[in-house]
Formats: structure tokens, C-alpha cells, sequence
């Protein structure tokens, strides 16, 4: 398995999108090329299996090298362990979804696709790269598309979302890049993250560089009280914006602060873990607050997210394999769930043009298949068995009670508690949505939901019950990858 | 004999091409768009021939040195230049003194190339002369607009008075070393007090010709009334060649006084870095946001000054390069806009996007270059510098440069937002640039693209250095 073609396809597609004469073409071409990648992240999957059942135990597979700047040592160095593999595909889930959603749109359809085929560029580069020059590149390639879907399709106070969203992911990058030169510098001329690991990282360095990553990546990931970009950026960006910024960009952050920080910085993990226990339990609790008094659908999901992306790093801080086997399932089930929450709320919004829960209610009646999907959703989000959200959490749970000191148990259990209050605010809201009376004579013309965006939800549908009622191959796939990282950190 | 041609061919081929534009002008003259194509063919072939016969040497004893990073650091400067007269075709066609513009432009080239290989403190300041006295009258070549003048007055004023600071860092310098030659100073340094000082006069005459803060006051003033063509070469080339020549004098000529200018480059660094920044913030007119911005990014090439060895050199080299494709796409579409609309103010660019979507793109890509944002080239060229900067610095320095990269991005993402974001009643309408002027952005945006991904420039650059 060539890890190039997950560059290459989102790379020819992009060109191919810029090359284009019509609109009809910008979107099949875009298709084409989302289910091209869909193709090879399952390939990819399926080779990283066989590779694993045959007994193949590097800790990455499909390594690659190509140099870039020799004199610097910085080198194309590629490769996948299962967390990455995890990743890509959710990547290419939330792509395919975004690109049917986004099916209608009208103002500069070209542009709009390059820059969302963009974005997934730098994730898919992002999750594979094993080089921490590279890693940052593909993180801050994100930029730009993300300033410019939300400040050209967004919507509300936009302009200032995309500024807000812009400067503090920078800000969060500069942090990673003072973090990454440390690292740099101590270890000898070296960006390499498995060359770096082998390396003893005097602790006094570790205790300065590890906060620097792990806010840095903290910022990408909601980390509190540096989330505040997430409500505004996620509620002002058009649906498929939405859903990759809170599917996947979200995820980077999660991504680099257990790859980068903590799995290079072991002693600086140990150091800190209490504070980011403290900073993900109170994003967990305060994000559950927060959304009860929202009444904008979009805020609803945005604030839930720094909710349940709090359980990612809740898991990390934990330090136990569990958890952190936890953390990444929920990534990667609050990646689908999260894409699919904004998918459906962009195709409400495209009906009733309004976002506010108040003056909706009965859209059960008009479009039972959105509203459907909606409930599916919902549940998920608030942890029911047999949809991913329960599986993911649940984890999280189980490797934080193994923890049995009174700091942590006082912590896991205050997290467990917001699932009440997550309980309260999702059927809340769907309840006013979808049930009731319906609130407006004009939405009994509205139609049901179209073929691509049943496509759409339907795929991520798919995910949600694959981890959901059969999540032991996800737990295959990241449980090994978790305990190298222990390995690392040694610990239970 | 043979020696003297490879050497000084740069600047042979510079002279010739001036002597040439002389004759033109004494005899009949042709006309201006058959004169600026020669000119044009003229400055790619002295840039192509900068890639030949690049040897080592001294001549004239040791008053003039090269060596093919010279040469290299000259190719960037010639390939700056040539783009300039790409870019701003359009204004020069309409001049009547096209010969004149070319014969100074290139005098100050000839100028910067002398001060690149200068081997002594005196051809060193002759060659300083003779690149700045040119600019100044250029300066002054949109001769019926006020602003034009006064801002050639101030450059002039500005740089006489560093010029008596650098002179009398000289005599001081020689005094109490007894040699001008730079190869010979560095055996003499002790740090005496009287060394210090006359150090200190010679740093801040560099400081004036780079605008480091706090000698940056003239910059602004004189970006904002020249005309635009003279406004980038102040800011790209004449920057780049000071900032070259800076780097070779402090790393070979004062390398004894490290630590003392190590802590001056640092503070000043961050000063520079700081101040231009906040001043960028809130200008509106887009030659003096430009020229704010151009002052920060000559904080951060400080910043891989500092950092004293190899890898420093070929950061700032690198950087340079892609500063001149960064830089220059962003003055040709100020200059293409201001050219025809006489528009030069942020707010006008609002809605350019919809109208001049070319254009538009090349902004957007110049300026991201500028901010350091992938996958464009200046990304590259910030990172190596800090990289540069980190290798001796401390983690507060380098944070601070970071975070100046953040600040940095504001108010790029300002023009930005205004070209791509905000509506506009009137926005500029339909611009038709020249077919050279699109050549030269398309060559710029290709050099943004491509630069940082074609790896092996850097390593070139490192193997020379």
C-alpha cells in the first residue's frame, strides 16, 4: 500500500476541480474524487489488517521516506499505525457526506469544492505523516480554506468568525512551533517523531516543551479555555465547513496532542496530566451547561462538541490504555456523529431557513427522513447503546475508573455526570424540533430530504452503527497502537 | 585579464546594459515599448549569464570579492529587478523618461552589487552611495505630485545623515584598528570602549538602510510617495541587499564582538518585529501597510541573523528569494490597480474578487506568502528563519517571533478579507493588465507555489554557503 495515494488522489482531484469548465462538472468530479479516496482509505484499512493477521508487528506500517531538506534533516517520512488508520477513514467519511451536502450550492461552486477538497488534503497528510516538520505543514495547510469557506459561504457574523477561527489557530501553531524547535534543537537535529521517541528528552526540557504542544494542539481541539473559537467558527460556516471543522479539524488537535506531545513527552504528560484533567473536566461539564441555554441549533452542536471532545482529552489526560483506547474512539465517533449533526441541521436550515429551535416543531411530519436521522443523532450524542457515542464514552469511563485515587475518581465521576445534562439539552431540542405542533403553516410545502443527502447521511449513518453494534474492530485497530504509547509512557 | 570578466561579470553586464541606455538616449531614442523589451531581455540574459563561469576570487587587491554565493545573493537581486520591470510595464510605457528610470534603477543595482562583494570599508561605503543616491531620484519620478518629492526630500535627507553616521563608524573603526580591510579587521578587535562605539555607528547606519525600529521613521513616508515601481525596489531589493551585505559583515568582520551584537540583533529583532507589526495594524493606505509590513519581516530576518553560523546564511538567503516573489507579486497588483484606478487604499479593494478574480489570487497567494502560511513558499522561509534563530536563541525569543507571525496575519487576512469578503458599491472594475505585467505575476505567483516544494534550492543555497 503506496501511502502517496492519499496525497495524490485529494491532490489530482483538486486540480482536476480547478481545471473544470461547469458547475455540473466542479460537483461529479468532486464525487468521483471523494469516493476515489473513500476506496483508498478502506483499502488501506484492509492492507493494514491483512498486514497485522499476518503478524506484522512494526509499529507503523507502509513506512516511506523521500528526503526534502536534506541540510536540515527534514524528510518526507510517512507511515500508519492504527490510530492513522482510524483517522484516514473518518477523513474520507466526513469528505464523501460534506461533498453530497454541499450539492446545491450556488455562489463560486469551483473555489468552494477546491478549498473543502483542500482541507481533507491536510488532514489525510496530517495523520500520516510521521515527520514533525511535515505534521505541521499539513496541520497549517488548513488555514486558508477554513478562513475562506467560513468568510465567503458562511453565515450570521462570519467575517469575524473566520478572524477569530484564523488567529487563534495560528496562535496555537506558533505554540506547536516553539514546542517543535525545542524538540529540534534537543534531540539533536532531528524532526522525526520514531527518532525522536528512541531519545531520552531530558525532563527539565520536557516540563517546558510539553505545555507548549499540548495547548498549541489544544487549541485546534477546544481544549478550555481556548475553545472559544468553536461556537462562533462552527455556527458562522456553511453545513460542509461545519462538518469538517468539527468532524475533523477538531480531531487534528486531539490527534497531535496524544502523537506529538504526549507520546514524545512522557515525563511532561505525567508532569501536567492532573491539569489537563481538571481543564477537559471542566469543558466537559461547562460544554453541557453552555448548550442547555443555547437555543440556535448550531450553537447547540458547536457547544456540545466542546462537550464531547472534553472526553478525548479527558481520556488522554487519564493515562491508562483504556482511556486513551477511549479517546480515540471518540474521536472518531464524535467525528461521524458531529459531521452528521451539522449535515442535518444545514438541511433543515435549507428548508425553514431558520436555525432557532423556538420556531420550529412537528418537522416529523414533512420530512420524517431528516428528522429520523435526526433522533439517530441525537441518541448518539447523548450515549445510547448500539450507536458509537455509547462505546466511545463508556471506554473513556471504564479506563478513568482504573485510576482509583480520589482526585481521579472525583474527576471521572463529574464527567459522567454531564451525560445527564447532555441528556436533558439533545432531547430537548430534537423534542422541540421535530415533535409537536407544527409552528408554521409555510413549512407543510417543504419537502423531504434529496438523494445526495440521503447519501450522505446515509454513509455516516453506517459509521455510527459499525462502531456502535460492532465496535471490536475498531477497538482492534486503536487498542495495539494505544499501548505502544503506554509503552512509552510506562504506567499501567 | 580573463579573471577580471568572470569576476565583475555581473557588474560588467550592468554597465554595459547602462552605457547602452545612454547612447539610446543621447542619440534619436526609440520607443518606450521597444526600449522596455530591451531592457527586459537585456536584465533576463545579465540573470541567466549570473548562472555561468561562478568562481571565487579577489581583484583590485582585495577591495572586490566574490565567491558564487555572492553571485547567488547578486542572481536574486537581478531576478528581483527584472521582475520590477515585468510588473510595473504599464507605468513605465507611459513615462517620458523611460531611459533615465532604467539608467538609475540600474545604477543602484550596480551600486548594490559592488556593496555585496565590497572588501573594504571604503569601496564598501562608495558602493552604499552609489545604491542609494539613484533611489532617492527615483523616488522623485512622479515629478507633478507632491508627495513624490517630499517623500525623495526625506529618503535623501534620511540617508545623508546615516551616511555621516556610517563615515564616522569608519574613521573611528580604522582609528582603532588601523586596517580597513575586512579581511585584516577581525585580527584587530579587542572590544576596546572605542571599537564598541565605532561598531555601534556602523550597525546603525545598516539599521537605517533596513529600517530596523527604531530607525524606520523615513520608511513610510518615503514608500507611501514614490511611485509604486520605486517603492518595491526600495522594499525588496534594496532591503535584501543591505540585509545580505549586513549578514557578511557581521559574521566575517565582527565575529570577535558576537555577544555584543548578538543582544543588540535580538532586541532589536523583537523591537522591529513588534512596532512594524502594530503599525501595519491600522494602516489603510496600501504602499504604507506595505511598507509596515515590510519592516516586521525585516525583524524576522534579524531573527535568523542571530543565529551565527551556516544555517543562518542560508536561511536568510532563502528567505530573501522568496520575499522578492512574495513582495513583488503583492506591489504588482498594488501597482496594476494604482495604475489604472488611481486607487490605493485597502477599502477600494473591497469586492476586487469579483471583478478582477486574477488578480484577486495573486494578492491572496502574496499575502499568505507574506503571513507564512503553507503551502506557499514564505511558510518555508519563516520557519527556516526561526529555525536559524532557534539553534542559538531562547525559547522566550523565538516565542515572541511566533506569536509576531500571528499578529502578522491580522492584518494580512485584513486585505485579504476586504478583496474576497466585503461588498462594495463601486468596487475596481475590470483591469486589463499588460501581457508583461501578467507574466511577471504569474512568474511571482509560480515562485510563491513552487519555491518551498522544490527542496532542493535550499539545499543549493546550503551547499554554497
Amino acid at each position: 500500500m503506496n501511502l502517496l495515494l492519499l496525497i495524490g488522489a485529494p491532490l489530482l482531484t483538486a486540480v482536476a476541480v480547478l481545471l473544470s469548465r461547469n458547475r455540473e462538472q466542479v460537483k461529479w468530479i468532486s464525487l468521483a474524487g471523494s469516493v476515489v479516496q473513500l476506496a483508498v482509505a478502506f483499502v488501506l484499512l484492509f492492507a493494514y489488517t491483512g498486514e497485522r493477521a499476518a503478524g506484522n508487528t512494526a509499529q507503523m506500517l507502509f513506512e516511506q521516506h523521500h528526503v526534502l531538506f536534506a541540510s536540515l534533516n527534514i524528510n518526507f517520512h510517512f507511515g500508519v499505525d492504527g490510530i492513522s488508520v482510524a483517522m484516514v477513514l473518518l477523513t474520507s467519511f466526513v469528505l464523501i457526506a460534506g461533498v453530497l451536502v454541499s450539492w446545491n450550492i450556488e455562489k463560486m461552486t469551483k473555489e468552494f469544492y477546491f478549498l473543502l477538497i483542500l482541507l481533507a488534503l491536510g488532514a489525510y497528510g496530517f495523520f500520516i505523516s510521521l515527520d514533525l516538520f511535515i505534521l505541521f505543514f499539513f496541520l497549517e495547510i488548513s488555514v486558508i480554506p477554513k478562513y475562506l469557506l467560513i468568510g465567503i459561504w458562511g453565515s450570521g457574523k462570519k467575517e469575524y468568525s473566520a478572524n477569530k477561527l484564523a488567529l487563534m489557530l495560528m496562535g496555537g501553531s506558533a505554540l506547536i512551533l516553539v514546542g517543535m524547535l525545542g524538540l529540534y534543537f534537543t534531540a539533536g537535529h532531528s524532526f522525526d517523531i520514531m527518532a525522536l521517541s528512541q531519545k531520552n528528552i531530558p525532563t527539565n526540557v520536557q516540563y517546558i516543551i510539553f505545555p507548549l504542544l499540548f495547548v498549541g494542539f489544544g487549541v485546534f481541539t477546544a481544549l478550555f479555555p481556548l475553545h472559544t473559537w468553536v461556537p462562533d467558527g462552527h455556527s458562522s460556516a456553511p453545513t460542509a465547513g461545519s462538518m469538517f471543522l468539527a468532524g475533523i479539524s477538531m480531531k487534528l488537535g486531539g490527534y497531535g496532542c496524544l502523537r506529538v506531545a504526549t507520546y514524545l513527552l512522557p515525563e511532561g504528560a505525567k508532569e501536567y496530566a492532573q491539569i489537563i484533567i481538571v481543564l477537559s473536566a471542566i469543558a466537559i461539564l461547562y460544554g453541557a451547561f453552555a448548550t442547555m441555554m443555547q437555543k440556535d441549533l448550531k450553537y447547540i452542536n458547536a457547544y456540545s462538541s466542546v462537550s464531547h471532545v472534553g472526553f478525548s482529552l479527558l481520556g488522554i489526560g487519564m493515562l491508562t490504555q483504556t482511556a486513551i483506547t477511549g479517546a480515540l474512539m471518540q474521536m472518531v465517533s464524535h467525528g461521524l456523529m458531529t459531521a452528521l449533526f451539522f449535515a442535518v441541521i444545514g438541511m433543515i436550515y435549507d428548508r425553514t431557513h431558520t436555525r432557532m429551535v423556538n420556531e420550529m416543531g412537528g418537522l416529523m411530519k414533512v420530512m420524517p427522513f431528516i428528522t429520523t436521522v435526526l433522533f439517530i443523532v441525537g441518541l448518539c450524542s447523548l450515549g445510547l447503546p448500539g450507536l458509537s457515542g455509547f462505546v466511545a464514552e463508556m471506554t473513556v469511563f471504564m479506563g478513568s475508573w482504573q485510576r482509583d485515587d480520589l482526585f481521579h475518581r472525583i474527576a471521572t465521576i463529574a464527567a459522567a455526570m454531564s451525560i445527564v445534562v447532555t441528556a436533558v439539552y439533545i432531547l430537548r431540542a430534537i423534542g422541540n424540533t421535530a415533535m409537536g405542533p407544527l409552528k408554521n403553516a409555510g413549512y407543510l410545502q417543504l419537502k423531504d430530504a434529496a438523494w445526495n443527502e440521503k447519501l450522505a447521511a446515509v454513509i455516516l449513518v453506517a459509521g455510527i452503527l459499525a462502531i456502535g453494534i460492532a465496535p471490536g474492530w475498531l477497538n482492534d485497530l486503536l487498542r495495539p497502537a494505544a499501548e505502544e504509547i503506554m509503552n512509552k509512557i510506562g504506567g499501567k | 585579464m580573463n579573471e577580471f570578466l568572470t569576476l565583475m561579470k555581473s557588474e560588467l553586464l550592468v554597465t554595459a546594459i547602462i552605457f547602452l541606455l545612454l547612447f539610446i538616449k543621447i542619440g534619436k531614442g526609440i520607443k518606450n515599448e521597444s526600449l522596455l523589451s530591451l531592457v527586459q531581455a537585456l536584465l533576463l540574459v545579465n540573470f541567466i549569464a549570473g548562472f555561468f563561469l561562478n568562481t571565487t576570487g579577489n581583484l583590485f587587491g582585495d577591495m572586490f570579492y566574490t565567491n558564487p554565493l555572492i553571485v547567488f545573493q547578486k542572481n536574486i537581486l537581478g531576478l528581483g529587478v527584472y521582475l520590477i520591470s515585468l510588473l510595473c510595464a504599464d507605468w513605465l510605457k507611459k513615462s517620458e523618461h523611460l531611459p533615465e528610470f532604467f539608467m538609475l534603477l540600474l545604477s543602484a543595482l550596480l551600486g548594490m552589487f559592488l556593496m555585496i562583494s565590497s572588501g573594504n570599508l571604503l569601496i564598501f561605503y562608495l558602493s552604499l552611495e552609489l545604491a542609494t543616491i539613484p533611489v532617492a531620484a527615483m523616488a522623485n519620478f512622479d515629478l507633478n505630485k507632491k508627495r513624490s518629492s517630499e517623500g525623495a526630500m526625506k529618503m535623501i535627507l534620511s540617508s545623508a545623515f546615516s551616511s555621516g553616521i556610517l563615515l564616522f563608524g569608519i574613521s573611528l573603526l580604522y582609528g582603532a584598528s588601523g586596517t580597513i580591510s575586512f579581511a585584516e579587521i577581525p585580527a584587530q578587535l579587542d572590544n576596546s570602549p572605542l571599537q564598541v562605539l565605532a561598531f555601534v555607528f556602523l550597525f546603525t547606519a545598516f539599521a537605517f538602510k533596513l529600517s530596523i525600529v527604531p530607525f524606520h521613521l523615513w520608511t513610510a513616508d518615503v514608500y507611501e510617495g514614490s511611485p509604486i515601481a520605486v517603492t518595491a525596489f526600495l522594499s525588496v531589493i534594496s532591503k535584501g541587499s543591505v540585509a545580505f551585505i549586513f549578514m557578511t559583515t557581521l559574521y566575517k568582520v565582527f565575529q570577535p564582538m558576537q555577544e555584543i551584537w548578538y543582544n543588540m540583533l535580538v532586541m532589536l529583532a523583537v523591537a522591529t518585529m513588534v512596532i512594524g507589526n502594530l503599525f501595519a495594524l491600522r494602516q489603510q493606505n496600501i504602499k504604507r501597510f506595505l511598507a509596515f509590513s515590510s519592516i516586521a519581516q525585516v525583524g524576522f530576518i534579524l531573527v535568523g541573523i542571530s543565529s551565527n553560523d551556516n544555517m543562518g546564511i542560508t536561511a536568510v538567503v532563502y528567505f530573501i528569494l522568496v520575499y522578492i516573489f512574495s513582495n513583488l507579486a503583492a506591489f504588482g497588483v498594488a501597482a496594476v490597480i494604482s495604475d489604472q484606478s488611481g486607487r490605493e487604499n485597502i477599502d477600494d479593494y473591497r469586492g476586487l474578487y469579483k471583478t478582477n478574480p486574477f488578480l484577486s489570487w495573486v494578492l491572496a497567494l502574496a499575502l499568505f506568502s507574506l503571513a507564512g502560511i503553507p503551502p506557499t513558499a514564505g511558510f518555508f522561509g519563516k520557519l527556516f528563519l526561526l529555525t536559524a534563530g532557534g539553534s542559538k536563541a531562547s525559547y522566550w525569543f523565538i516565542t515572541v517571533a511566533a506569536l509576531n507571525m500571528v499578529i502578522s496575519l491580522y492584518y494580512y487576512l485584513r486585505v485579504v478579507r476586504a478583496v474576497f469578503m466585503e461588498k462594495n458599491e463601486h468596487p475596481v472594475e475590470n483591469l486589463k493588465p499588460g501581457l508583461p505585467v501578467k507574466l511577471g505575476l504569474i512568474i511571482c505567483a509560480a515562485g510563491i507555489v513552487l519555491i518551498g516544494l522544490l527542496s532542493w534550492i535550499y539545499d543549493y543555497i546550503h551547499s554554497l554557503s
